[in-house]
């Protein structure tokens, strides 16, 4: 049995405690009126600092890559277009946040399930840790359901279209397309759906790790053939449901721009995530002298994933992007004309983090046996894939004010520590080897 | 010089790993094992030295890259400049996407199709050679281990290798190639 380092639970209440400061002090420095926003901006330009950041970055952002319609032009409803997006950053980091740590869980759990469903005789020595990963989805579920629901009641306005006025043919701010798509895109429905997306993972996780438990003294193996069965329906529901989880939770944040295959490119990213963090945890219980039957056969499969999927994802990422730059349809490439505009950086340095830095470092076999190399590829792959998100929320709901500071960093503690703290906690609660799993034998003495 | 090889044969692959490590710790020297197919971990048992054919790949991979891109460069932008996807641009960097799936594909071919061939020299493998493996069985269901007999005492070799599980042990003397 593990048990939980005190050291550990320190750290991780540390990150959450400083995590939270930040994230507060977020909320408190947002602006709340427009006159706040005109004195910050002028506050910036006595000082001539190029550090207070979002408002560097929209006196040349004026004018163009915004997709939504307020921007009229005229000062005031300038400074009220600021104003909004001030507002909103706070609320997207911590949904970023909140989301890329969700993603994490469910991509272990899905991780979890393709090797059941699979009969996967290398993995079964890791179950336990992936079990530990996944039961921060609960967690993580009813913290991003609150969020959305926050959104829904108009707390926050990040979620564009889920104003009333938008779809009302008698308002001034009528949007024919939003209108068009209310039919899927209205608030009962997508809290339905959120809520019947939670329930379906939840379930699954519930259940498989049930059956894992009793499978430690089980004298057959009903559990396992089980899980086996559940496995296998649960990856059906969760390839339709994940497509649409990621139309509902991330594209909608631009609900005029729309992409087929969005809901692969956010899976994965997804699975690129989960790998490293089930390699990197279980490089962490190894060093801590636990999992004795796992070798760097292991690791080098997990890193061997990572390498994968890294490049699958890019696969993914420049099929999307080739066709729309291709194109040059104006609804879609407004999409990435606002990316690379003004995200030139977290766009083309994503990039490089997820894709050029994985595949150098990870391309060759030695490398991927040691653990340190998979250790510092593995940050730079979660880090990459935070940005990723970044991306893909940020330019819609904050526009060009957007900067890494307070409440992104502080969101991003916060949420670590929570994770570590509840994953590692979660990792205690049940011996660490399967050892009853029909394939655990095959496991123990995989190796390449 | 005359030189004598015992060849050993059996009939499983799993045995016959054991074998491969029972006959290097008694530091006979083994010269070649015929296989029917490949037998993960053999080259480890063996103790061959690591292929190095993973970095010519990578190599072949940077030529086929930069064929591409010279390639590319040339047909489309310099010799008759071709407006791509209504932007007529005529940069190479600027059209960049456009040509990443050339890119890709020509750093694939170079890789896959120089490796092969660089593995058929190294074998010394070219068309109508004349098969080298000494029992037909070999590409059936049988393994074959090569033993340099040398100095050691051919009775004493031979009883250990049934004692390995052999189940037909020959000797051969080739005066031909060594």
């Amino acid at each position: 049995m593990y048990t939980l380092p005190n050291k550990l639970k320190v750290f991780a209440i540390v990150f959450m405690v400083v995590g939270a400061i930040g994230m507060i002090s977020g909320f408190l420095f947002a602006p709340s009126t427009t006159e706040e926003v005109k004195e910050m901006m002028a506050g910036h330009h006595e000082e001539g600092h190029g550090d207070t950041h979002s408002m560097e970055a929209d006196t040349h952002g004026e004018g163009h890559g915004d997709v939504k319609e307020e921007a009229h032009g005229g000062e005031d409803a300038h400074y009220e277009h600021v104003l909004h997006q001030m507002q909103n950053r706070p609320w997207s980091a911590l949904y970023i946040a909140s989301f890329f740590f969700f993603m994490i869980a469910l991509g272990v759990l899905a991780f979890y399930a393709i090797q059941y469903a699979a009969q996967a005789g290398w993995s079964p020595v890791l179950f336990r840790v992936m079990e530990g990963i996944t039961a921060y989805l609960p967690v993580a579920s009813v913290i991003l359901f609150v969020l959305l629901l926050l959104s829904a009641f108009h707390v926050n306005h990040i979620f564009h279209w889920m104003d009333p006025e938008l779809v009302n043919p008698e308002s001034d701010h009528y949007d024919e397309l939003i209108a068009g798509k209310s039919g899927f895109l209205n608030v009962p429905f997508f809290l339905i759906r959120a809520a019947i997306f939670l329930a379906g993972w939840n379930l699954y996780r519930y259940f498989s790790r049930k059956n894992s438990i009793a499978d430690d003294t089980a004298e057959d193996n009903r559990y396992y053939k089980k899980n086996f069965k559940i496995s296998a329906g649960f990856l059906v529901f969760f390839i339709v449901t994940e497509s649409i989880m990621s139309w509902d939770w991330i594209m909608s944040f631009d609900p005029h721009w729309f992409s087929t295959l969005f809901g692969w490119y956010v899976f994965a990213g997804m699975m690129v995530c989960a790998v490293t963090v089930i390699a990197l945890v279980t490089i962490v219980l190894k060093s801590q002298g636990y999992l004795e039957y796992v070798n760097d056969s292991h690791i080098h499969d997990l890193a061997k994933f990572m390498f994968g999927f890294s490049i699958f994802w890019t696969y993914l990422w420049f099929s999307q992007f080739m066709l729309i730059w291709y194109a040059d349809i104006p609804e879609e490439v407004t999409y990435f004309v606002t990316r690379i505009e003004d995200y030139k950086i977290p766009f083309f340095g994503m990039l490089a983090m997820n894709f050029i830095f994985p595949v150098l470092l990870l391309m060759n076999s030695d490398y991927k046996r040691m653990n340190w190399f998979v250790v510092m590829t593995g940050i730079v792959i979660l880090l990459g894939h935070y940005v990723d998100v970044f991306n893909m929320v940020m330019p819609a709901t904050v526009g060009t004010s957007w900067f890494i500071g307070l409440p992104e960093i502080g969101s991003m503690l916060f949420f670590f520590g929570l994770f570590v703290l509840v994953v590692f906690t979660a990792l205690t609660k049940a011996p660490l080897l399967a050892k009853n799993n029909p394939l655990i034998k095959e496991s123990k003495h995989f190796h390449y | 010089m005359a030189s004598k090889v015992i060849h050993a044969i059996y009939n499983d692959d799993d045995i016959l790993m054991n074998a491969v490590k029972a006959v290097r710790n008694e530091h006979y020297h083994i010269e070649e094992v015929y296989t029917p197919f490949p037998v993960h971990g053999l080259d480890k048992a063996m103790g061959l030295a690591d292929t190095r054919i993973a970095i010519t790949s990578f190599l072949y991979g940077l030529v086929g890259l930069s064929v591409a891109i010279v390639m590319m460069n040339y047909i489309m932008i310099e010799d008759w400049p071709q407006n791509i996807g209504g932007k007529p641009s005529f940069s190479y960097i600027e059209n960049m996407p456009a040509f990443v799936p050339i890119m890709f594909e020509l750093t694939v071919f170079f890789a896959a199709h120089l490796m092969v061939i660089t593995f058929y020299m190294r074998s010394k493998l070219w068309p109508f050679k004349k098969a080298e493996n000494p029992d037909v069985r070999t590409t059936d269901d049988h393994f074959l281990m090569a033993i340099d007999a040398g100095n050691n005492d051919i009775e004493k070799v031979s009883k250990f290798l049934v004692a390995t599980g052999a189940i037909e042990i020959s000797l051969i003397e080739n005066d031909d190639e060594h």
